[in-house]
């Protein structure tokens, strides 16, 4: 591989790598979150790393040139990440319609309940300047 | 003496008629229990889901209080920017607000959900623009209480004003609708209506995570088929929507022949769930 792409590739792992250790410190991002980037991170640093790795998966893959193993796991890595973002975004997406509809139900149920009963406290009590 | 009075004293009698009953439905089978609609006077339930509609729910909720008086009318304003919580209530309906629009099915859903809540037996779903005719409803509801069939759906091709739509729309309904009459075995003629009457298990069916949350349409049909229910069409009348655009109009013809035909696949692919 031209030591120029892996010098780039090197730092931009590592770059990657710490920024995510970071917002998980500042909690920016969650630890379940994290994962898929650490992960990504880190395999992309040990293919960029190690020459030997790269040439045993690029030889796996039949791929000729180094870099485009390097752009083919890239690649792969972040669809999986996507895809794993699409199958959260569905489920928070139920969640939020569930709790759309009760939130409907539940506002409709108080205001039943506040015809029903008398008028609200503060205003057939006291003042409450008096009170103190 | 009123009915629950009337229903207490005549249990035993009634219950002795009505022997419980196994009556085979596709490859399901129902108890008919002393609490079914035809024992039982029925709790009915108007749902109408409705955005942004203060010009036509009034006149929607008078005629429905002219042709079927008495009945709870429950009105889901899905996040209307408009008077429509207002006219509704002025009409006398049950107002139920979403904090925002969530879409024609997540509406009528919260219906569902509200009748499961509060017992009700029987559910007429109707839309709020003045397209259905609130004289059919008594046929939909005596269709669902009296035959032996959990859903009824209002076709507004099975009657004998014909109806005019657009080619587009026309097409969808044909395609879809000889889908759906593949599949369930039977004809489907209007898998878009959204005139139709749920009883029982229908109802809470309809509440569960089963419904399809954008727009139901003949992938709900079909599913109902496949987990056992009894769908049923009788011929009512529909009207032109005034002055609104089509859910199915647009881009979203291009998302909505998608989504229906991946969720015609899927319904197939999922095992069959037995209620």
């Amino acid at each position: 591989m031209p030591p120029r792409i892996q010098i780039i590739s090197i730092l931009i792992c590592i770059l990657l790598v710490a920024y995510v250790f970071e917002l998980v410190r500042r909690k920016h991002l969650s630890e379940e979150y994290s994962m898929g980037w650490l992960v990504t991170g880190t395999l992309m640093l040990i293919l960029s790393v190690s020459d030997h790795a790269i040439r045993w998966v690029s030889g796996l893959v039949g791929a000729t040139l180094f870099t485009s193993t390097l752009f083919f796991f890239g690649l792969m890595f972040l669809m999986i990440i996507c895809l794993h973002f699409s199958i959260r975004i569905s489920a928070l997406t139920q969640q939020l319609r569930t709790l759309t509809q009760h939130i409907g139900i539940l506002d409709h149920e108080k205001k039943l309940l506040e015809k029903k009963t008398q008028r609200p406290r503060w205003e057939t009590g006291t003042s409450n300047l008096e009170q103190l | 003496m009123n009915k629950t009075l009337i229903y207490e004293t005549f249990k035993p009698q009634i219950q002795s008629k009505y022997e419980p009953t196994v009556i085979q439905r596709n490859d399901t089978a129902k108890t008919f229990s002393p609490q079914d609609p035809l024992t039982k006077p029925p709790k009915i339930l108007i749902v109408i889901p409705a955005h942004n509609e203060e010009k036509n729910i009034g006149a929607v909720l008078k005629g429905i209080q002219k042709q079927s008086p008495g009945f709870p009318i429950l009105v889901i304003n899905d996040g209307s920017s408009d008077n429509t919580e207002k006219v509704a209530l002025e009409h006398n309906a049950e107002v139920i607000s979403l904090p925002y629009n969530s879409g024609y099915g997540i509406a009528l859903q919260t219906g569902f959900l509200y009748a499961v809540k509060n017992d009700f037996s029987i559910v007429v779903q109707m839309d709020s623009d003045g397209q259905h005719d609130p004289a059919d409803i008594k046929d939909l509801i005596e269709a669902v209480r009296m035959e032996n069939c959990d859903v009824v759906i209002g076709s507004r091709f099975l009657s004998k004003d014909s109806y005019k739509s657009s080619l587009a729309r026309h097409a969808g309904m044909l395609l879809f609708g000889g889908i759906a009459s593949l599949l369930c075995g039977q004809k489907v003629t209007d898998p878009t209506s959204g005139f139709q009457a749920l009883k029982g298990q229908a109802i809470e069916f309809a509440a569960s995570d089963n419904y399809p949350p954008d727009y139901p349409d003949a992938d709900f049909i079909i599913l109902l088929n496949r987990c056992g229910f009894k769908v049923k069409e009788i011929p009512v009348t529909m009207h032109a929507s005034p002055e609104k655009e089509s859910m199915h109009h647009g881009h979203k013809t291009i998302y909505y022949v998608f989504k229906m035909f991946l969720s015609i696949f899927v319904t197939l692919l999922r095992r069959s769930t037995k209620r």
